[in-house]
């Protein structure tokens, strides 16, 4: 196994995107990051692209084929392959790409995510969406998507006193952080009277504790640390690829409030990378929810269990805090087109580790974590990425 | 109507009468069935016997859903929650005919007979299981 | 001889209620006029996640909780109703499954407006006569519906009931049983339609008085009885006066009729109707009280019933299930509005 870089980052605005289509996304956030990588359409070994359900949103399967002739490759014939894990399809579509490149098999590698939500209606969008959960024995007796992420909000305000004001704190950190994001579908601050007083939609959660429906495409480069230099100068390391699954029901789960796919993920990460969590200077971490992020920080090892909610109130995960969590503004304010959001992640930390934050710039960053979930906990896939 | 009627129609055991199986290596009980006990792996194939669960059991989470799925539209805001069954396994399943401030985590409840959903006006009606509290 | 009955029964009346005054308001109607007029003071309402066949299963399954039956011995189920959940696909097949007394079984729905459910019974007495089953199930269920600003709004309601019949651990024996039929159009429901149409008054005298008088005297008549003889009399309560009126008419009493008339605070359940009142009286009835029950379906037809208790009845756990009284006293009142989504009142596609 050899060590992995990434050498390229890109990505388009996330939002109501109406005037891109799928294809055009892709397109974007592909050149984006082959530009920034400078390489060639020659130099690249494979593809992979991460998208949750583009066959429920756009009626288009196969699109491994479609991003690589979108990307003008074609008449290049590059492997090309299509990576699917609910809304860890973007993190799964890196991990891929990595292992690729870590065996030997490839040298440079172009990932991709995309999502295109806003081209069915509202309704539509929140079916396709609950097929990340288990379509036989949640979904179909009345359960929805945010419905699952509150009841495991209920079950840790019941078990650890979090209260409402906690997670909506949350989604005040991340908005406050997405405002200084150009790429984020929100670029403004909230206040936590907003987001408490917002429509319930499941409770205890309100439309302001949930992500957004959005459109988005993001890209990365991979290449063989070895050969980085010819094309980059300011590389960033993978030192660590971590997978885990668990049941595809909550009610399946061995604890409501902890995802065990991420704890045995990041077991596997640290150990790799021959770290701890407290070797983690800032990480993007998986907030669909704002409960979502509570949850992940204490299956991380960044705070202890139960002690999720009070992360922000005591300055652990704030911009200015000693580990800053989604520094992009995270799902809830950068937005979530879902099989982008795992790529995403990797840009952000990559920008932080060159020092190209702008505003949102976190001081000293040398290692950073992504932690990318598919549906309620049954994937997580993280990577730790470190300045070379 | 577009579905397909045989995926629900496998399922009418597990929705109407809480048929599940038991592990014959370790005696744990699952719903719903699988073919192989995740504990005692291969050790369980082909000793996996079929098991009539009671519907009885307790919450132990739950949430309000105020935007439901389109068939349940005009049912919200309602609870749904995980609920352990006696035997063992938990279920996700809709809390009916309690008022919404009374359910709460350790709530008892017991099955009770209701329709889920249906495939538009034209298509197949599926019954199946939903919870009341438990007198 | 053998003596043919009822082996259980059970019941089920959904929750939820709303008021002939909220109803009366809505319209621009007197509703204390109303009540008091029609003798009906409230009804009940199925939520949406409910019908026919879970107002069957219901009822299916307190019977089999009262009882040590087990399920796979029921030989026959026959279940009565306007309101079969579709019109073609029995309810009876998935009362079936959800009971667990398939795939042995003889099967179908029944329709005769409110007495399809007593239709059943006759048909289960037979075949347990006849030998070719051990146990029948005879289920009555409505979930019926009304025209917004029609005058059945007030009455048309949900409910059902089911007897298990069979001739071992007979609760209470089924002694004879006839019926008066005539092709009388007093009330009907087109098959496209999704409201029924009515004759108005006509559906008093010529209709309902007729077919239940009739059919009451000719089975008195036949087994040598008058109402004195009787503990209880359960009739068909489309209204709380009519089923008073007829009881008078015949030469009943109100003591009599009291315990099985529910239409005051349920409402009209069709095909549950009788079979709730006879349900109502089992769950207070004692050895050796003898039941009159004549039930009444527009179109038309009644079936008459002559029903003695027995000391089996005391051995019956009638606790295991709901009584009426408890379903009846178990309620959570609805305005207009939700009365309206719950019983798809607003629908445009």
């Amino acid at each position: 196994m050899r060590d992995v870089a990434v050498i390229g980052v890109g990505l388009t605005k996330f939002g109501e995107l109406w005037d891109k289509s799928f294809r055009q996304l892709i397109a974007e956030a592909g050149s984006k990051a082959i530009l920034d990588a400078k390489i060639e359409g020659k130099d690249i070994d494979a593809m992979y692209v991460g998208s949750m359900s583009s066959g429920r949103f756009v009626d288009q399967e196969h699109i491994g084929a479609l991003v690589a002739e979108v990307s003008g490759f074609s008449s290049l014939h590059i492997p090309a392959t299509r990576v699917e894990g609910a809304c860890a399809s973007g993190g799964l579509a890196v991990r891929e790409g990595y292992l690729s490149v870590a065996s030997g098999m490839n040298d440079v590698v172009v990932v991709g995510g995309v999502e295109k939500m806003n081209d069915v209606g509202g309704g539509e969008a929140t079916e396709i969406l609950a097929t990340a959960s288990d379509q036989e024995w949640e979904a179909f007796f009345g359960v929805t998507f945010p419905g699952i992420y509150a009841m495991i909000a209920t079950r840790h305000m019941y078990e650890f006193g979090t209260t409402k004001e906690e997670l909506a704190q949350v989604a005040v950190k991340n908005h406050a952080n997405g405002a200084l994001n150009p790429y984020a579908q929100y670029q403004s601050p909230i206040s936590l009277e907003s987001v408490l007083k917002a429509t319930t939609v499941a409770y205890p959660l309100g439309l302001m504790d949930c992500s957004p429906v959005s459109d988005g495409a993001a890209s990365i480069v991979l290449c063989a640390a070895d050969k980085v230099k010819k094309y980059t100068d300011k590389p960033v390391k993978i030192i660590a690829s971590g997978q885990a699954s668990d049941t595809l029901a909550l009610h399946g789960r061995r604890d409501i409030c902890t995802l065990d796919a991420t704890v045995y993920a990041a077991k596997m990460a640290y150990k790799q990378a021959g770290i701890s969590a407290k070797d983690i200077d800032f990480a993007e971490v998986h907030d669909c929810f704002t409960i979502a992020e509570i949850c992940a920080i204490e299956d991380l090892g960044f705070v202890e269990k139960g002690k999720g909610g009070q992360a922000i109130a005591n300055h652990i995960t704030t911009l200015d805090g000693q580990i800053p969590v989604n520094t992009s503004g995270g799902l809830k304010a950068k937005g979530h087109p879902v099989g982008a959001t795992g790529v995403a992640q990797i840009v952000e930390l990559t920008l932080q580790l060159r020092g190209e934050a702008g505003k949102r710039q976190v001081k000293d960053a040398k290692r950073g974590l992504a932690h990318n979930v598919g549906g309620s906990g049954a994937t997580c896939v993280i990577h730790i990425l470190e300045a070379m | 109507m577009k579905e397909g009627v045989a995926r629900f129609w496998r399922e009418i055991p597990q929705r109407y009468n809480f048929m599940g199986n038991q592990c014959g290596a370790c005696d744990r009980v699952f719903f719903p069935p699988r073919e192989s006990c995740p504990h005692c792996r291969r050790k369980s194939i082909g000793v996996m016997k079929e098991v009539k669960l009671s519907g009885k059991g307790e919450v132990v989470t739950y949430t309000i859903i105020h935007v439901g799925p389109e068939d349940f539209e005009d049912q919200t805001p309602y609870p749904i929650a995980i609920i352990r069954l006696e035997e063992g396994p938990q279920v996700t399943g809709q809390i009916v005919d309690t008022p919404l401030e009374d359910v709460k985590i350790g709530m008892k409840v017991e099955g009770t007979f209701r329709k889920i959903q249906q495939d538009g006006h034209t298509g197949a009606i599926y019954y199946g299981y939903k919870f009341k509290r438990r007198r | 001889m053998e003596q043919i009955g009822i082996v259980s029964y059970g019941a089920h009346i959904p929750r939820y209620r709303i008021k002939a005054e909220v109803i009366a308001a809505v319209w621009g109607k007197d509703g204390d006029a109303i009540s008091r007029g029609l003798g009906i003071f409230e009804k009940s309402v199925p939520s949406s996640d409910q019908d026919t066949a879970t107002i069957s299963v219901e009822s299916a399954r307190a019977a089999l909780k009262r009882c040590t039956l087990n399920p796979a011995e029921i030989g026959a189920i026959y279940v009565g109703s306007e309101s079969h959940p579709y019109a073609v696909k029995p309810t009876g097949t998935i009362v079936g499954e959800a009971i667990g007394a398939t795939p042995n079984l003889m099967v179908a729905d029944y329709e005769f407006a409110c007495k399809a459910g007593t239709a059943a019974i006759q048909t289960c007495v037979a075949f347990v006569k006849a030998n070719m089953i051990n146990y029948g199930l005879a289920i009555g269920a409505d979930t019926s519906q009304a025209a917004p600003g029609d005058a059945l709004e007030y009455s048309a309601s949900a409910g059902g009931a089911g007897f298990i019949i069979g001739r071992t651990n007979v609760i209470a024996t089924i002694n004879d049983t006839l019926s008066y039929t005539t092709d009388t159009p007093d009330f009907w429901r087109r098959a496209e339609m999704k409201y029924p149409s009515h004759g108005g008054r006509f559906t008093g005298e010529p209709a309902y008085f007729k077919h239940i008088t009739n059919c009451a005297m000719n089975l008195m008549q036949k087994i040598g009885t008058q109402p004195k003889d009787y503990t209880y009399a359960v009739f068909h309560q489309p209204n709380g006066k009519f089923p008073v009126n007829v009881a008078k008419k015949l030469g009943f009493t109100l003591d009599q009729v009291k315990q099985g008339l529910l239409v005051p605070y349920i409402g009209n359940t069709y095909s549950g109707a009788s079979m709730i009142g006879l349900a109502s009286v089992l769950d207070i009835a004692k050895p050796g009280d003898r039941i009159f029950v004549t039930s009444y379906g527009s179109g038309a037809g009644s079936d008459a019933f002559d029903i003695t208790v027995t000391d089996e009845i005391t051995r019956l756990s009638r606790n295991a299930a709901p009584t009426i009284a408890e379903m009846v006293a178990d309620k959570e009142y609805i305005d207009y509005g939700t009365y309206a989504k719950m019983t798809n009142l607003l629908f445009w596609e």
